[in-house]
C-alpha cells in the first residue's frame, strides 16, 4: 500500500485507530482492509467484529458524550479515511438523508447483536439443562 | 427521469435519485445524456474543464455515501498547501495528519497522455450511477421541448426522441445547451461568469514527487488583473490554474515567469512546453431560478460556490435536487420548497465570501500584509498543538473546506485581529521580532 494516490491514513497490521476508553469525536470509514473491534476487560480481549471496505466505524463517539467503548486495529495493511464531527453534523443538519447509511449500518449492528444474544440464550440455556 | 450532462452533477443526482427511490420501493428509470458518453477520450473530447481538486469536505462526504475514491482515481493525495508570495513562502499543513484532498484529472488526461494509469473521476462517478441502474445516453442533445401536458421531450443528434417526468440540467456553464432552456420560458437565465485558464504541464512522477510533492501551490501576487493562482500536482502532470479579470496571453505569461513560480518547477521547466490549455468559464454568480416545473438545474449551471469546491457544490445540489424529486414532487412548488434553500444557502455564502476574498485581495496589494500573514503562518506551524487561526483560515479559504461565512466570522474575532494586527507591527521591525521569513519552497532558511 503506497501513499501516492491514496487518501487517508495507511494503517500497519495491528496499528491501533481507536483505543478503548479514550475520549474521540471523530468517525471512520474503511478504505481498503479489515480493521476488528476488540472489548478489553481486565486484560482479556475479545474479537467483537471485523469492518470491512466501505464500512463505517467510531459513530458511537460523536452520538454520545462517552469514551470510545472498543479498540479498533488494523487487521493487515487498511487503510481509514477519518470523517471530522463538525462537517458531519453540519452536511446531516443540511441534509438528513445523509444519516441514513449510519442508521442502516447501526440497524446492521442491532441485528447481529441480537443474533448473538440469542445463540448465546441457547448455550446457556443448553448448559443450564445439561444438554450436548 | 433524464438528467443532461453526465460529469458529477449529472453522475451523482442519477446515483442519489436512485439510491433514494430504491429506499423508498419505487421504480425510476433514469436517462443519462452525455455527448461525451464515457469521459474516455484523452484531451477535450474527455475532459470537463476543470482544475481537478475534491475538496477535504467531499471526499469526507462521498466517503459517509459509500462513494469511496480509491487510488486508481485519485492521482496525488494533497497533504499542505504552500503559500507563496513576493515576501516569502510558507507551508500550511492539513489539521489532521492524512491526505483527505485528491487531486484527480476529470478526463482520462490531457491530450498528450501517454500512459493513462488513472481512471478520469468523471468516468468513475457516471460509473456509479451506471452501476446503480442508469441508462447512458451517449449522444448530443439537439432539441428540448415541453409537450402539451407540460413533460419535456428530449431529442438526440443520433435521432432518438423521449419525454419524460423530469429533466434535470447538469450542463456546466460552457455547454451551447443553455441557450435552449434560456428559450423554453420557464425562467431560466445563465449564471455570469469570468473566464479562467487551466494548463497542463508533464513532468513525470518522479519530478513532481521531488518538487512541488504532495502540497498545492497557492499564489497570492502582486500582479495585474491576477485574482489567484494554484500549481496542482497530480499523477505525471502538474495543472495550473489561473483566476483574474480578462485573463489573456500577456497576463498568464507574467505570472509563469514570476520567480515564485519558477521556484517551485523543476529546473530547466519552461513555460511554453505544455501539454493542454483550456479558457473555461466559471460561475461566479449563480442563476436566479434554478427550478421550474419537471426542470431543475445543478451544478454550475445552477448555483455553485464562489472560485472552490465547484464539485462540493455539485454533490449538495445534486443530492438535494435527487432527494426533492424523490420525497416531494418534480413540481415547480416542490423544487421551491426542497431545493431552492440549498441554492440560496450556497448563494448567501458566497456574498460573504466576496468580501473575504476582497481582504486576500487588499493582502496581496500591501506588501506588510503579506509579511503579517507569512509570519503568523509561520509562527503557528512552528507551534504544533496549539491554536492555529490564520493557517486555519488560509487553508478554508485554499480549500473551500470550510462555509465562507464560518471562515468570514473567525476572521473578525478579536483575537484573531489582535494577533494580526501584532504581527504586522512585528512585521515592520523584522530583527527584532525574531520570527524569520520562510524561503520560497517553504522551508525556514
Amino acid at each position: 500500500m503506497t501513499a501516492g494516490g491514496t487518501l487517508g491514513r495507511i494503517c500497519q497490521d495491528g496499528e491501533v485507530v481507536i483505543r478503548q476508553g479514550e475520549a474521540g469525536d471523530c468517525l471512520y470509514v474503511v478504505q481498503e482492509g479489515e480493521f476488528e473491534i476488540v472489548h478489553e476487560l481486565d486484560g482479556r480481549e475479545t474479537v467483537l467484529r471485523v469492518a470491512r471496505k466501505d464500512e463505517i466505524f467510531g459513530e458511537m463517539g460523536i452520538f454520545e458524550k462517552a469514551v470510545r467503548s472498543a479498540t479498533v486495529r488494523a487487521r493487515g495493511a487498511g487503510r481509514v479515511l477519518t470523517l471530522d464531527k463538525k462537517n458531519f453534523m453540519r452536511r446531516i443538519n443540511e441534509d438528513p438523508t445523509l444519516a441514513f447509511r449510519v442508521v442502516e449500518t447501526m440497524s446492521r449492528r442491532v441485528r447481529q447483536l441480537s443474533d448473538q444474544v440469542a445463540e448465546l440464550t441457547r448455550e446457556l440455556q443448553r448448559r443450564g439443562t445439561g444438554q450436548p | 427521469m433524464a438528467v443532461i450532462g453526465g460529469g458529477p452533477a449529472g453522475a451523482l443526482f442519477s446515483y442519489f435519485l436512485l439510491e433514494s427511490a430504491a429506499r423508498m420501493d419505487l421504480r425510476l428509470e433514469v436517462d443519462v445524456w452525455e455527448a461525451k458518453g464515457t469521459f474516455a477520450t484523452p484531451g477535450p473530447g474527455g475532459c470537463n474543464m476543470c482544475g481537478g481538486i475534491v475538496s477535504e469536505t467531499l471526499v469526507q462526504n462521498l466517503a459517509t455515501e459509500g462513494i469511496s475514491l480509491s487510488p486508481g482515481v485519485v492521482q496525488r493525495g494533497i497533504d499542505s498547501y504552500q503559500l507563496h508570495t513576493d515576501v516569502g513562502s510558507t507551508r500550511i499543513a492539513l489539521p489532521v495528519e492524512e491526505m483527505r484532498i485528491g487531486a484527480v484529472h476529470r478526463g482520462p488526461g490531457p491530450r498528450d497522455v501517454k500512459d493513462a494509469r488513472w481512471e478520469s473521476f468523471d468516468h468513475h462517478l457516471q460509473g456509479r450511477a451506471l452501476e446503480r441502474g442508469a441508462t447512458l445516453v451517449p449522444t448530443r442533445v439537439e432539441s428540448v421541448v415541453r409537450e402539451a401536458d407540460g413533460r419535456p421531450r428530449i431529442t438526440g443528434k443520433d435521432g432518438t426522441s423521449r419525454a419524460y417526468d423530469l429533466v434535470a440540467v447538469a450542463v456546466g456553464v460552457n455547454s451551447t445547451l443553455l441557450k435552449i432552456f434560456e428559450g423554453l420560458g420557464i425562467g431560466y437565465q445563465r449564471p455570469t461568469t469570468t473566464k479562467t485558464l487551466i494548463r497542463e504541464y508533464y513532468l513525470g512522477q518522479e519530478v513532481i514527487d521531488r518538487t512541488l510533492g504532495s502540497s498545492m501551490h497557492v499564489f497570492l501576487l502582486d500582479l495585474p488583473r491576477l485574482e489567484f493562482a494554484a500549481a496542482i500536482p497530480k499523477g505525471d502532470y502538474v495543472t495550473i490554474a489561473v483566476l483574474g479579470e480578462d485573463i489573456d496571453g500577456e497576463m498568464v505569461d507574467a505570472f509563469l515567469a514570476a520567480p515564485e513560480v519558477v521556484a517551485c518547477m523543476p529546473p530547466g521547466w519552461k513555460a511554453g512546453d505544455r501539454s493542454c490549455q483550456c479558457m473555461p468559464q466559471i460561475s461566479v454568480v449563480g442563476v436566479e431560478q434554478p427550478c421550474a416545473d419537471r426542470f431543475v438545474f445543478i451544478g454550475d449551471c445552477g448555483v455553485t460556490r464562489l472560485y472552490k469546491d465547484g464539485i462540493g457544490a455539485a454533490y449538495r445540489t445534486a443530492k438535494a435536487a435527487a432527494r426533492t424529486a424523490v420525497f416531494h414532487g418534480v413540481s415547480e412548488q416542490a423544487f421551491r420548497a426542497g431545493y431552492l434553500p440549498v441554492c440560496r444557502s450556497i448563494a448567501g455564502d458566497n456574498r460573504i465570501g466576496k468580501v473575504a476574498f476582497l481582504a486576500t485581495r487588499v493582502a496581496r496589494r500591501f506588501r506588510p500584509l503579506r509579511r503579517a500573514m507569512l509570519r503568523m503562518v509561520a509562527a503557528e506551524q512552528a507551534r504544533p498543538g496549539h491554536l492555529r487561526p490564520m493557517s486555519g483560515v488560509l487553508w478554508d479559504m485554499f480549500s473551500g473546506s470550510a462555509p465562507y461565512a464560518d471562515i468570514f466570522l473567525r476572521m473578525l474575532r478579536p483575537a484573531f485581529l489582535g494577533r494580526f494586527l501584532w504581527a504586522a507591527l512585528a512585521s515592520l521591525w523584522p530583527r527584532r521580532a525574531g520570527l524569520p521569513i520562510a524561503s520560497p519552497t517553504g522551508e525556514a532558511p
